[in-house]
């Protein structure tokens, strides 16, 4: 089912938690609402839901407004952050609830209960704890029973808030990967609430970048990690190298250096921030007084496995300034760098913004 | 889209809310209001004559002073029986942690009358009491017992759960700090007890100011000498002097109100320190 | 006061003893536990103690007697009328209370809870006197009362209502914590699975507090059918028809029936008693159902 939400606004007292927010989220698709705590996702999410109404806008469930359908007709599925697993009832009637609670007309007699309920703890890969109840679990497990809970109702849309917050790091992994295969299988049109980049990369197909309740960008992992479209996206996806200076022409002026710029479209003489990231570096050791690229001092260099990470001080601005360059190994080794080094840093790939745009 | 939109997810708020309320105000609030709107009948001098005569002073006195001794004494002894319940093994424990809510549970009636059995001068307690000069029954001393009596469980209750909580972390850094347990005790364990004291002292004392069934037997109720409020409110009420008991009554209710706000301060202040205990 | 949630205590003592950095000296710990002891039996186990040895000092032929008179029968018989009315009134108060307040945000909650609070502080004298006022020959109904040929005070009526009054906070002190701190997440998975409001309700929010509630429900009778001063101002002191047991304590004792006055106040005793073993096993029951470890 297809989910739309247009001009979305709430606040809460004085906070505005989402300001004017429309969406589109694809049918089958996996999305991700990525950004830090406070932008208003899980708000979003809970008004998609129906668990939270919107002072303004619509939400669209298959091209049809549900801006005021109660949250038990809208026919979602809803994962949790901390599971909502009802305590004093066994997996099994946690699992079977949704169908229990039906009207007598619609409800499915006990045999197919059983059966769905069975088949649904089989999927989540938990069919042997049937008869324990939620506080003998551990957290994946939760999760997965929560899952299972919310797929028994048929839902056209799953929404998950947080679903991998309370897990711990190694458990988070292996569920993020059987969540992304159960997505796989069913092709139910899902969206998640996260604040870990890294989880919303690896598993989402769509990303929604939010921000202090407005929607900074949205695309493909690849698309936003790639072009980001505003300094906090730059900032908040990935690590990042930040300079700021003045435009030049074609580069940008730091101090008494100046840098070339690819993207961007800030008018000449402005200030300006441009980023890059730690493998858009370059080190040139030639130490030639040529005004190309940045003067900075080697501080560390770790060099692990196959990619090596150089951190560097920047002399040309006038606070002390922290860069950091990833690099292949072996080039490392062909640069022979020591520790106190004056290099020139060069970027093949420096987006340039406005100054002030940054939070 | 102009009008904002207003709803509530989880169903039966009006409900619940207008049955909250009517039921208050139907069963508390409007009989409370009672005493203030008949008091207010009562011209000021009068009013003012009527819960200042002496004999209604000297009820003060004791309500209030035997009160606050109550729940001084409350604290004093009532800190190591909470002490001893969460960190002592003794034989017995559950049986006194249990019986720690008897007055809760007991009425006052017979809290009262068994305090005149224990304390009266051929009672178990008073028949050695009474030679050493100290006479408890049917004197302000035994108002005194009986509002111990009633205001023990508030501090052990209060000060348990939070003794309980008390991360012992705190106490293994004093302790690697170099204090001596004394030290820990005085400089980090009972400031931290501090608010839920305070708090027990004012529940003790609040509850102890009102009391009545478990004092009347033991008190004497010697006009000036061993006669609390509640009692002239009554004597009051049964010699059909309305206006006389109602101003009195309104007197303690203004007190009791002050009392809960204090409480409600107090606890707050405790609510605010647990959560740093456990930062 | 403790609340259902509080864990059983005693077993837990081991994390202090054997902590160096938490423990006293023996002798400091036998001194202090020596007082503690000592100011309990003094105030608390003695009295308990001197109720039964009083009411069986005629022996049991005269206890049994004292109980099975007839005036103690019919006190019995309003005390359990007055618990039987009040109880459940406070829960349906209670669990309507918990709800608005712990499940939903509203201005000026903070007064409500204040304001249920309110008959803890409120000295039982003081209870009974507003009912008199409200309802009495001189009180706002009295004339109309009086003329309608209705009597609430001095009558059964207004024990009722007085015993409500002194109780109405019992059950909904218990369950709105409680329900605060379980939070909305369950009645909201409920809802989004497409439970209604009732069902809800009862199947998600009523089994989660059930302890609690059951708590709430023993304190608050062991209070109604104890109450003293309050029912006291209201009851007409009529033997046979406006006595409950505690007045019938105070009206044998008054007459120097000592055996008798303890007697009836041995059955309020051990109701005291039996409020706490359930009391106890609650606490117990429903500390174990709380820690994770441990369910059923």
């Amino acid at each position: 089912m297809s989910i739309a939400v247009r001009n979305i606004g709430k606040s809460f007292g004085s906070f505005v938690a989402l300001d004017n927010v429309s969406l589109e989220f694809p049918t089958g698709k996996l999305v991700a609402l990525l950004g830090p705590s406070g932008c208003g996702k899980t708000t979003l999410l809970r008004i998609i839901a129906g668990l939270e109404y919107a002072d303004r806008g619509e939400v669209i469930l298959d091209g049809e407004d549900a801006s005021d359908r109660h949250v038990r007709e809208r026919q979602v599925g809803f994962v949790f952050q901390h599971y909502a697993l009802f305590r004093h009832m066994s997996i099994f009637e946690n699992v079977a609830f949704g169908l229990r609670v039906k009207p007598r007309s619609q409800r499915p007699p006990e045999r197919e209960i059983r059966r769905r309920v069975m088949e649904l703890l089989e999927l989540v890969q938990l069919g042997w704890v049937a008869d324990r109840y939620p506080a003998q679990l551990s957290g994946g497990q939760r999760q997965r029973i929560a899952l299972a809970r919310a797929l028994a109702v048929g839902p056209r849309v799953l929404l998950l808030d947080e679903p991998f917050g309370a897990l711990d790091a190694k458990v988070r992994k292996e569920l993020r990967r059987w969540l992304r295969n159960l997505h796989d299988e069913l092709h139910i049109t899902s969206i998640f609430v996260t604040h870990d980049q890294d989880e919303a990369i690896e598993l989402a197909d769509q990303l929604v970048v939010m921000h202090k309740g407005k929607v900074e960008q949205t695309g493909t992992p690849r698309e936003v990690y790639a072009a980001p479209a505003t300094p906090f996206v730059y900032g908040f996806l990935g690590a990042v190298n930040e300079f700021r200076g003045s435009i030049d022409g074609d580069y940008l002026r730091v101090g008494t250096s100046a840098l070339p710029i690819v993207g961007g479209d800030v008018a000449r003489g402005q200030s300006a921030v441009a980023f890059a990231r730690p493998h858009e570096l370059e080190i040139i050791t030639d130490g030639g007084s040529g005004q190309a690229g940045i003067g900075a001092t080697i501080k560390r260099i770790v060099d692990i496995g196959s990619i090596a990470r150089v951190e560097l001080s920047g002399a040309a601005c006038e606070e002390p300034h922290l860069y950091e360059v990833e690099l292949p190994s072996q080039r490392l080794a062909e640069l022979n760098l020591a520790a106190g080094q004056p290099v020139r840093l060069v970027s093949s790939r420096l987006r340039a913004f406005a100054q002030g745009e940054r939070s | 889209m102009a009008t904002p939109r207003r709803h509530r997810v989880l169903p039966g708020f009006g409900l619940s809310l207008g049955l909250t309320i009517s039921y208050l105000s139907l069963i508390v609030l409007i009989p409370l209001a009672a005493v203030f709107a008949k008091s207010a009948e009562l011209d000021p001098a009068q009013f003012w004559h009527v819960v200042t005569t002496p004999r209604v002073v000297a009820s003060y006195r004791l309500s209030f002073g035997a009160a606050l001794l109550a729940a001084f004494i409350n604290v004093v002894f009532g800190l190591p029986l909470a002490w001893a319940l969460v960190r002592y093994d003794f034989p017995g424990k559950r049986i006194v942690d249990a019986l720690v809510d008897l007055p809760f549970a007991l009425p006052t009636a017979v809290a009262g009358i068994a305090l005149t059995a224990v304390y009266a001068g051929n009672g178990w307690l008073g028949q050695y009491l009474e030679p050493l000069g100290i006479t408890v029954a049917y004197t302000p001393l035994g108002v005194l017992v009986a509002l111990i009596f009633i205001g023990v469980p508030f501090v052990v209750r209060t000060v348990q759960p939070v003794l309980e909580d008390l991360d012992i972390e705190f106490e293994e850094a004093a302790a690697s700090l170099g204090a001596t347990r004394t030290q820990t005790i005085r400089r980090v364990v009972l400031p931290m007890l501090t608010p839920a004291l305070l708090t027990g002292f004012a529940l003790a004392f609040a509850r102890a100011v009102g009391e009545y069934g478990s004092v009347i037997f033991i008190a004497g109720n010697l006009p000036m000498v061993s006669e609390i409020t509640p009692l002239i409110i009554i004597t009051k009420l049964e010699q059909y002097d309305y206006a006389g008991a109602t101003a009195v009554a309104a007197v303690m209710l203004v007190v009791s109100f002050v009392l809960l706000l204090v409480i409600n301060v107090l606890q707050a202040w405790m609510m605010r320190s647990n959560d740093k205990a456990h930062a | 006061m403790s609340t259902a949630s509080s864990t059983a205590p005693w077993n837990r003592s081991a994390r202090f003893t054997s902590n160096p950095a938490a423990r006293e000296p023996g002798a400091i710990r036998w001194l202090v536990i020596g007082v503690a002891l000592t100011f309990f039996a003094v105030f608390l186990l003695l009295p308990l103690l001197a109720v039964f040895a009083e009411a069986l000092r005629k022996g049991w032929a005269a206890y049994l007697a004292a109980i099975s008179a007839p005036d103690a029968l019919s006190a019995m018989r309003l005390t359990l009328l007055a618990a039987a009315v009040a109880v459940p009134l406070n829960l349906v108060f209670g669990i309507a209370a918990a709800w608005a307040i712990a499940k939903h945000d509203f201005r000026g909650k903070n007064v409500l809870i204040t304001l249920i609070d309110l008959p803890f502080s409120v000295s039982p004298v003081i209870a009974g006197l507003c009912y008199v006022l409200v309802f009495g020959a001189q009180g706002w109904f009295g004339p109309w009362l009086a003329a309608h040929g209705i009597k609430i005070v001095f009558a059964v009526p207004g024990i009722i209502l007085a015993t409500i009054f002194v109780t109405v906070p019992f059950i909904a002190r218990e369950l709105i914590p409680l329900m605060q701190a379980q939070g909305r997440d369950e009645e909201e998975a409920a809802l989004v699975l497409g439970a209604s409001g009732w069902q809800t309700f009862a199947r998600v929010t009523l089994p989660n507090v059930k302890w609690g509630l059951l708590y709430g429900v023993i304190l608050c009778n062991a209070r109604a059918m104890g109450e003293f001063g309050a029912v006291s101002v209201v009851s007409g002191h009529i033997r046979g028809q406006t006595n409950t047991m505690p007045l019938q304590v105070e009206i044998l004792y008054n007459e120097y029936s000592f055996a008798a006055a303890f007697a009836v106040a041995s059955l309020l005793a051990l109701l005291a008693l039996v409020t706490l073993v359930v009391k106890t096993i609650i606490e117990w029951r429903a500390g174990a159902e709380l820690r994770p470890d441990e369910a059923p």
